[in-house]
């Protein structure tokens, strides 16, 4: 099987997946063993890609023109493996998640729900493999309107609302900035195609390149940067494997990973670094860094506070392409690995919890992590990879930003990425220590003596009424930690895999 | 303006009349059959000016003799014949139409007819 | 021998069929004919375009006498285009009109419906296929009489269609009668009726004030026709009121002739050297484009009647047309054109859907929508899939028209109107999603549950949902056709 037809067979996998789902619907468990086999074989695909990729081959395919000059194509580019191998990775593990979170809530709709997963996933890999930002423009729009039925799940009022708000935000960015700035880009250089260095240097007026910067940056809505990052929290409503998949796996890594790429393939890191039209960006960034964690500390709902954390996160990957240097560049690129396997697994013991107890307020959580001791272990070492502490392979990226930083001459950035690891233990690490430390709501010595009932029957020795979510929601979370571990020890690997694409 | 602006172009100063009437009459006329009274004389200047054109100084009807001759523009009442007997077509059918909006409404004044159907709407809601 | 005269059977097999019609009593049997007639000129139509891709301009003498006396029908690359559209979505929502009609008409006016649906095809691709001014008109005629009786037809279900096609009678014939002012005026000055003689005359006397009266006369009497705002208010009711099969056609094919005919006129007629067109089109169709686009998207978002609310949609899609070929450029011609093609598409499939809606329901309002999304999953599928091709998501046939607007807009260096463009687009979100929630999110109201619609109704239906997919994906045809008579248009100007 040629290279070209493995690359193709990413979208045709999922795609036919999707199909088999809507036909295998009336029976869960063919359905759900057609969803993980489909996952399964789109990551062995893609394995065989990285092998492909390692070797030195640059697998690429046409797949369609669909208007002169503008083609539908995929190409193996070191961001996009590192993209791919993310997603489809992840798929199978938040597959695993979903059968256990969907059964444990008997939740409604579920083959719409598996089927729009794999559709979702499919513009994922079409992002991943993007040749040209035509392509990656029309599965990102493929991947907003994937995602909708799934944030709407529930189907309730809350539910109908949230979803304007993250279909209007995201389809008017998309349609009213990020399109321009494609048109605009292919104006002026005649060509859409990813190249190393960037298009832009000689055919654009240097002035308006902060411009066509901003035009990109927050026409990219997926990367949640400031002010166009309320659908984020307000995709919430959806049931936990939704958010795991939206803030980890596709959605947000969907949004930086373009941000990257529009950076180092469209711009150029020294076509950016020369005009200078990225430093609006860095301080931009850093206000979306430290505006979301404070907002992250003040949320008691716990997919709220993480919801926020993840705006927060992204910035460090907007914040490493603006600084335009190759250190600030791989810190960012990092930064998507290490980020979307610590969220995941902050989001899938959030998803474990409320499975387990209902609850979804950080107040009410006091003392589970005695009687939920692997979610809240999980949670940790999650936790801890965001914080960007060692061994967490987040401190990786922390470290190589920070340098990135220094590289570009933005001391001021050491200080932001430093206060924010402050912010992130202020709002991450309550939530493990009151699970473990504090006593059980109801119970004496509480701190709250009156327990506050959110969807859950409030009643003294509440505790002793709960056990560990059931297992597939807590292996998931346990697999995406140890990931977290062994990322800080294959970050090498990642370094080896990422450096190419800074050099000219 | 001379003389010769207003007597010798006496045939358009007639045409601009009897469009601008007929115009005014579809405007601000309500009653159905009115209206159409009003398109006929627009349409009606409209024939005029074509027909105008047609003339040649000093020329005579178009028929064919064998002898030499100035004749008159035949083409622009061929094609006023056309545009009449569109004319006819539209004011039969506009008058079929207001026969069935008699027959359906009662009446063929747009405000009464207007009224009639904000109470329909009422109803209906 | 036959291809030959292909030009003219274009127009005469639709004209001669349409009295057989009148005798054939049997609704079936009229049915039958008006089909089988629909898909001859199809297939003329497709022979047309590919002989003008491949050869140049066809030139055809009506009884063999010679152009510029004669009559001459002359097809090149834009108007082949025009003639597959109006033929194509013709031949699709025939098999449609067959179960929509028989619900929505008596059955003894059956027949006769068919008969002024001929007529009106004969009008709207004699208009097209014509090379001569006056010829244009008499076509224009018979397809705007013809559409009038049409509405009309929909009294059955809603006395209002009698109003709406009075209305529309009285303001399409003010509109017809300007546009053949004007061509009179030419006439006048000029001593031809032919098109193409027509630019060559008016070029030397270009600044006479008799000329520039006849362009405001033609441009003013086809806006009207085309429901250019602010002459569009016929539309809306005109639209909402006529039989659900009447407006899939009319909203997919009448004013596109009309948008046609104004830019022959614009761009071969008068030419790109005529300074007054340029003038217009900047400071006169380009401002009244962009109010269409965002005064009727606007409008649109607060209708209860959705056929309404497509009916302002379809203005302000006419809006996007004009504001196309107003930038004079090749790109934003072949934007208009390509826009012409896609719109036809997307709007005969929206516009199918709630004709089935209304057959089942019996109106198509937001309320009857409710909790249509688990009772019609089909046809509701159908809407999304058109909704989201008017909003312009890729992979959609309208991605691939606002693409070219915006790329024609930042090429002319208006970015302005490029952002005007997106922003009237997030317009549509709104509208439609609100048919998309009430469909899907919303439960319905109490009381008889209704089946999916016939597959009469939803085969044409997915017929054009796959084409506006497909030319979506592939819009090398499309593309192709539209940018080589945007060239010819924008080349006849020197």
């Amino acid at each position: 099987m040629s290279d070209a037809t493995t690359l193709a067979l990413t979208i045709v996998i999922p795609l036919i997946g999707a199909v088999l789902i809507g036909l295998t619907g009336r029976s869960p468990n063919l359905r759900e063993g057609v969803t993980l086999g489909t996952a399964s074989l789109l990551f062995l695909d893609v394995l065989w890609l990285f092998g492909q990729f390692q070797e030195g081959a640059e697998p690429a395919v046409v797949l369609r023109e669909v208007m002169p000059g503008l083609a539908l194509a995929l190409r193996i580019e070191p961001l996009g493996m590192m993209f791919g191998l993310i997603a489809s990775g992840l798929w199978i593990v938040n597959s695993l998640y979903s059968i256990g979170y969907m059964r444990g809530n008997r939740e409604g709709h579920q083959t719409r729900y598996y089927m729009c997963f794999a559709i979702a996933i499919l513009s994922a890999m079409g992002i991943a493999f993007a040749a040209n930002m035509f392509t990656l423009f029309i599965f990102y729009e493929m991947l907003t309107v994937s995602t909708y039925p799934l944030v709407i799940h529930k189907e309730t009022e809350e539910a109908r609302r949230s979803g304007r708000t993250y279909l209007g935000l995201l389809l008017g960015t998309s349609i009213g900035l990020q399109m321009v700035a494609i048109i605009w880009t292919w104006i002026a250089t005649g060509t859409l195609d990813f190249t190393k260095g960037g298009i832009l240097a000689g055919r654009i007026d240097e002035v308006v390149v902060p411009a066509l910067l901003g035009l990109y940056m927050f026409g990219i809505g997926k990367a949640a940067l400031m002010p166009f990052h309320r659908w984020l929290p307000a995709a919430m409503v959806a049931p936990t494997p939704v958010s795991a998949l939206l803030h980890a796996v596709a959605v947000v890594k969907a949004g930086v990973f373009t941000v990257m790429k529009v950076v180092v393939y469209i711009f150029g890191i020294d076509f950016l670094a020369a005009t200078g039209a990225s430093r609006w960006l860095v301080w931009v960034a850093a206000f979306t860094l430290l505006a979301a964690s404070i907002i992250a500390m003040t949320k008691d709902n716990l997919k709220a506070r993480l919801a926020y954390s993840t705006v927060s996160q992204l910035s460090y990957v907007i914040l490493g392409a603006a600084l335009a240097t190759s250190l600030g560049v791989i810190g960012g690129s990092m930064q998507i690995a290490m980020h979307a396997m610590g969220k995941i697994t902050l989001f899938f013991c959030a998803g474990a919890i409320y499975t387990a107890t209902h609850k979804t307020e950080i107040s009410d959580m006091d003392g589970l992590g005695r009687v939920m001791p692997f979610t809240y272990g999980a949670f940790l070492i999650g936790a801890l990879s965001v914080i960007g502490l060692p061994p967490m392979g987040g401190s990786w990226s922390k470290w190589y930003l920070m340098l990135g930083a220094a590289d570009a001459g933005q001391l001021v950035m050491i200080g932001v990425l430093m206060v924010s690891s402050l912010l992130n233990v202020a709002y991450l690490l309550p939530v493990v220590g009151r699970g473990f430390l504090a006593p059980a709501a109801g119970s004496p010595g509480a701190r709250d003596p009156v327990p506050r009932a959110v969807g859950a029957a409030a009643a003294p020795g509440l505790v002793t009424g709960i056990r560990e979510a059931p297992a597939l929601c807590v292996v998931p979370p346990l697999i995406t930690a140890a990931g977290c571990v062994a990322l800080f020890f294959y970050a090498d690997s990642l370094y080896r895999l990422l450096e190419p694409i800074t050099r000219p | 303006m001379g003389f010769d602006d207003v007597l010798g172009l006496f045939n358009y100063w007639a045409i601009i009349f009897l469009m601008m009437t007929g115009f005014y009459v579809v405007v601000s006329r309500g009653n159905l059959v009115k209206k159409i009274v009003g398109l006929n004389i627009f349409q009606t200047s409209v024939f005029l000016l074509y027909i105008c054109i047609g003339t040649v100084a000093g020329g005579t009807a178009p028929i064919l003799t064998g002898q030499p001759e100035v004749y008159s523009n035949p083409l622009p009442h061929v094609l006023i014949l056309t545009a009449i007997v569109v004319g006819i077509a539209t004011t039969a059918l506009g008058l079929a139409l207001v026969v069935r909006i008699n027959y359906a409404y009662g009446s063929i004044e747009e405000d009464q007819i207007q009224k009639a159907d904000e109470a329909a709407e009422f109803e209906e809601d | 021998m036959i291809s030959h005269h292909l030009p003219i059977l274009q127009v005469i097999v639709p004209l001669l069929a349409a009295p057989l019609s009148v005798f054939l009593r049997r609704a079936a049997l009229a049915w039958y004919l008006t089909f089988l007639v629909s898909i001859a000129t199809f297939l003329v139509s497709i022979a047309l375009l590919e002989r003008v891709m491949t050869g140049g301009v066809i030139s055809y003498a009506l009884g063999d006498w010679a152009a510029p006396y004669g009559i001459e029908y002359r097809v090149d690359a834009v108007n082949a285009f025009v003639l597959l559209i109006i033929s194509g979505i013709s031949t699709v929502v025939l098999p449609y009109a067959r179960t929509s009609v028989a619900s929505e008409i008596d059955a003894g006016s059956q027949s006769l419906f068919y008969t002024c649906y001929l007529l009106c095809l004969t009008g709207l691709l004699g208009m097209v296929v014509t090379g001569d001014a006056f010829n244009a008109f008499v076509f224009l005629e018979i397809s705007s009489l013809s559409t009038y009786v049409l509405v009309a037809m929909g009294a059955k279900r809603d006395r209002r269609a009698l109003t709406a096609a009075y209305s529309y009678l009285v303001m399409g014939t003010i509109g017809a009668t300007f546009f053949v002012i004007g061509v009179g005026l030419l006439y006048m000055m000029t001593g031809t009726l032919n098109m193409a003689d027509l630019a060559s005359r008016i070029q030397p006397i270009e600044s006479n004030r008799t000329v520039l009266v006849a362009f405001a006369f033609i441009v003013t009497g086809l806006g009207l026709k085309l429901a250019l705002f602010p002459l569009h208010l016929w539309l809306p009711n005109a639209y909402a009121f006529a039989p659900s099969a009447v407006t899939v056609f009319l909203a997919a094919t009448a004013t596109k002739a009309a948008v046609y005919l104004l830019i022959r006129f614009l761009f071969t007629i008068f030419g790109t050297g005529y300074d007054i067109l340029g003038l217009t089109l900047a400071y006169l169709l380009m401002p009244l484009a962009i109010l269409a686009m965002f005064a009727a998207s606007t409008v649109a978002i607060f209708q209860v009647d959705i056929k309404r609310m497509l009916a302002y949609s379809s203005i302000a899609q006419i809006g996007y047309m004009i504001l196309g070929f107003s930038f004079a450029t090749v790109t934003g011609l072949a934007a208009s054109l390509i826009h012409l093609f896609n719109h036809a598409l997307m709007k005969g499939a929206l516009f199918m859907v709630l004709g089935a809606v209304a057959l089942r329901k019996g109106t198509a309002s937001i309320d009857s929508m409710r909790g249509l999304g688990r009772q019609m999953p089909w046809t509701m599928a159908a809407f999304v899939a058109g909704g989201l091709s008017l909003i312009g998501v890729p992979l959609t046939v309208g991605f691939v028209s606002k693409w070219y607007l915006v790329a024609a807009s930042l090429e002319s260096g208006m970015w302005p109107i490029a952002v005007l463009i997106v922003a009237s687009s997030l317009l549509a979100v709104v509208y439609v999603w609100r048919v998309v929630e009430a469909a899907y999110l919303s439960d319905a109201p109490d009381g008889r549950r209704v089946e999916e619609a016939p597959p009469s109704l939803l085969v044409p239906t997915y017929l054009l949902v796959a084409a506006n997919v497909y030319f979506g994906i592939d819009a090398g045809l499309t593309t192709r056709v539209a940018t080589r008579a945007a060239g010819i248009l924008m080349g006849a100007g020197e």
